[in-house]
């Protein structure tokens, strides 16, 4: 038994931290009737809990990918324990024979042999030059290579027949849970989510549950056997890091947010709420932050921050730890860069909030000015923050790939999207075309954004008063 | 009127001066010249002299705001923030790495970057502006759903797909344009059609959902349904009073990135291998060339602030309402 060092990094407490203001909010919501109200109605929208159901399924591989070791390493017996430099997860562990077992270069999905020429010496015929083998890809067939079809086809209906499985006993516990609830309409529980009547649209959860089991357990299965998504110039698993690429991407997506929400809140308020002086500093403050476009900001900032880190290697013990920095840094230029939206639109309802009769009241009761920022703005511009944050997310994700590709984004040695793009872009041209590294990064990418786009939509369909 | 732009003239003095300091403070407070010294020489086995002699070909061994060293005037303008910061007002950039002169390159590349910018901008506005106003015309319909959710799909797609994707298919697949280059005069047209055509899809999405909700916005108005009432056709009431008024807004709202065409697009020039600006400011980012990207945010800020001013003068020229006083 190997021992193993629990490794926290930064953006790890942070992502934590996240999932613990996410379950406060909950308590939160479900104490207050109107936010329960509107968190209902998104309950109720099929296009928005269908996307809930893809996100959380990005954001369990993205949480599995925050809990970080260090493996022990064979030491003598009485020595002190060393520990590996390699910092790994709870995923990689999880992922094991994804991540090990590494071919010598590129390879098609399902592929069988490499993807280039290579001259190997066989026994009894000399120097001849062939596609070589892969290592891993397909071994298990043994001579029989012209069957991967076959097999892969016959392990992934294996794979649908368990993920349908799977589904029914999901599915029965959701009818259950549908069947306890205190709906207008009488009937058991699968009936009412049948007809659609359930209160909440548990037809849409279940039917998305389904689509991603039958495909993920699969692809889970195949991935065992065959790489499923080609390899890439290195011979890594191009599913392995779209996987990695996860957490990343929601990195950039959420911390950025919780990073600049405290300081967009709080100014926003305050510039609306005192006016005067205050205003026009903040109001100052924030034009000339919004007059540098955002992209050359970002570039100056990384490029200063690069200067920082690369002139101080004493800081990072571990090149974990100092991509992990750099990814956080990114996140902090990007909220700095993107507060000022939000503060412009929180300023603008709290100068029309602290003009009703309400404040008026507050006010000639002599409650003083911070307790009605916190009990009366604040809890009524909260739909203006909520929306405000899963708007975000999608664009920022996006960003990512941009800023990476230019050369102002993530540590080149953290896999994520605009990493894995920009280090296929030249692969199209290759004879033959390598397109599957690109196309896996595009894809995952796409899902990923267009579920936080509709996600998204449904929240401003919930919460916009104008709306309703 | 006059008074009012002289104002907000005067009001983007301060804001200029802030922008200035902010860019001062980043390259210049948060390392030192000698870590950028470090940076550009390599980090290890570098001598101290070395150190001194970069920074002084390149006016950085000046001290930042004051210079005791000298007297009267020059202890002011004898220094980092002066020659580096203050001079950019005048125009005065300084030199890039390779040593040529910033704003001379800047004038003789605007030209290429405007010659993608303002046609892709022209042409995308149209094809959103009758895109969405096709999606309101048909509301409600399954034409305007299925209009929405291409638009939504499209937005969810990385720009750098749609020019990795375009440039494979159109360049390398058909071979119908040259995938990449430049060239003067009326032959450039060739370069000009895929970056171009790539630009405008990919805005398609993201604008047209917002010109649609503008669009639906005034046709919930009173004045709509008194158009129609009189027994105006849809058509007309469409073309002559819906398409009018919502052009103000859209119209306003794209005022302020005009003077931003001149920038260029730091992703289609890279990957088309236009000679703009876009192209200049990510070389000059690849090879951690201070001064240019020093220079790129300043100008960046200088032709957003224009195009703000622009905005509130539009507004008072397209809506009589409003007045600034």
């Amino acid at each position: 038994m190997t021992g193993f060092q629990v490794v926290v990094l930064w953006s790890d407490i942070l992502v934590w931290l996240l999932v613990a203001s996410g379950i406060g909010l909950g308590v939160l919501v479900a104490r207050s009737p109107p936010l329960l109200a509107a968190w209902r109605r998104v309950g109720a929208s099929r296009t928005g809990m269908a996307s809930a159901t893809v996100l959380f399924a990005f954001i369990a591989v993205g949480l599995l990918d925050s809990l970080h070791y260090r493996v022990a390493l064979d030491g003598k017996p009485g020595q002190k324990v060393q520990y590996g430099v390699e910092v790994l997860s709870v995923l990689d562990a999880l992922a094991a024979p994804l991540r090990t077992r590494n071919e010598k270069t590129y390879s098609e999905p399902f592929a069988t042999r490499l993807y280039a020429k290579e001259t190997m010496d066989v026994p009894g015929a000399g120097a001849v030059r062939d596609y070589p083998r892969l290592k891993h890809g397909g071994k298990h067939l043994g001579e029989r290579e012209d069957e991967v079809a076959a097999d892969a086809g016959f392990t992934a209906l294996r794979g649908a027949a368990l993920a349908f499985a799977v589904w029914l006993g999901l599915a029965g516990i959701a009818a259950a849970l549908a069947g306890g609830g205190t709906a207008a309409v009488d009937g058991p529980g699968w009936q009412r989510i049948w007809r659609g009547d359930a209160g909440f649209a548990w037809d849409a959860v279940l039917l998305t549950l389904l689509l991603m089991l039958l495909i993920a357990v699969p692809l889970f299965w195949l991935s065992g056997q065959y790489h499923v998504f080609g390899t890439d110039k290195v011979g890594q698993d191009v599913l392995y890091q779209v996987l990695k690429s996860v957490r990343t991407a929601l990195i950039i997506g959420l911390v950025t947010t919780l990073v600049m929400l405290p300081v967009a809140v709080l100014l926003g308020i305050v510039a609306g709420y005192f006016r005067g002086w205050v205003d026009d500093v903040i109001q100052y403050l924030y034009t000339v932050l919004n007059s540098i476009p955002g992209v050359l900001l970002i570039a100056a900032a990384v490029l200063m921050m690069q200067v920082v880190i690369d002139t101080h290697p004493q800081w990072f013990s571990t090149a974990a730890e100092r991509a992990d920095l750099r990814l956080l840094a990114l996140c902090l230029i990007l909220g700095v860069t993107s507060w000022t939206g939000l503060c412009r639109l929180l300023r603008g309802e709290t100068l029309k909030l602290r003009e009703l009769e309400y404040i008026q009241a507050a006010q000639a009761f002599g409650v003083s000015s911070w307790r009605i920022i916190l009990r009366h703005i604040l809890p009524n511009v909260m739909h203006i923050v909520i929306i405000a944050l899963v708007m975000d997310f999608s664009g920022l994700v996006l960003a990512e790939a941009v800023l990476s590709y230019v050369g102002i984004g993530v540590d080149p040695t953290m896999t994520s999207f605009g990493t894995m793009i920009n280090n296929a872009r030249m692969e199209l041209g290759r004879e033959p075309v390598v397109w599957w590294s690109l196309a896996a990064a595009f894809s995952a990418m796409f899902i990923l954004v267009l579920a936080a786009n509709l996600f998204a939509d449904a929240v401003r369909d919930a919460f916009d008063p104008r709306a309703a | 009127m006059l008074a009012y732009i002289v104002r907000r003239l005067l009001y983007a003095i301060p804001i200029l001066i802030g922008v200035n300091l902010i860019t001062f403070a980043l390259f210049f407070v948060v390392n030192t010249p000698d870590d950028m010294a470090r940076m550009q020489l390599g980090v290890k086995r570098v001598t101290p002299e070395a150190i001194e002699k970069w920074k002084a070909e390149r006016g950085y061994d000046k001290p930042l705001f004051v210079n005791p060293a000298v007297s009267g005037l020059s202890t002011v303008t004898d220094t980092i923030f002066f020659q580096k910061s203050a001079r950019m007002f005048a125009g005065d950039f300084g030199r890039a790495e390779d040593g040529r002169d910033i704003a001379r390159e800047i004038g003789l590349r605007m030209g290429p970057s405007l010659a993608i910018a303002l046609p892709t901008f022209l042409l995308g506005l149209f094809v959103t502006v009758t895109f969405a106003l096709t999606l309101a015309f048909f509301r409600a319909t399954a034409f305007d759903f299925w209009g929405v959710v291409l638009c939504v799909a499209m937005m969810s797609i990385s720009g750098l797909f749609y020019i990795i994707g375009g440039q494979f298919l159109i360049a390398k697949m058909f071979r119908l344009v040259p995938i990449s280059g430049f060239g003067d005069g009326l032959d450039a047209w060739r370069f000009l059609v895929l970056p171009v055509a790539i630009g405008v899809i990919s805005g398609v999405g993201a604008s047209t959902r917002w010109y649609r909700t503008i669009f639906l916005e005034e046709v919930g108005k009173d004045y709509v349904r008194t158009a129609r009432a009189k027994g105006l056709p849809e058509t007309l009431v469409f073309f002559r009073h819906v398409l009018k008024n919502a052009l103000i807004p859209i119209l306003t709202g794209v005022v302020v990135v005009i003077p931003l065409l001149f920038m260029g697009s730091l992703l289609t020039e890279s990957f088309f291998g236009i000679p703009g600006l876009g192209s200049y400011t990510i070389d000059a980012i690849n090879a951690q060339d201070f001064s240019v990207v020093r220079s790129m945010v300043f100008i960046g800020s200088v032709l957003y602030i224009v195009g703000l001013i622009l905005t509130d003068i539009s507004y008072t020229v397209v809506d009589p309402r409003i007045r600034f006083e």
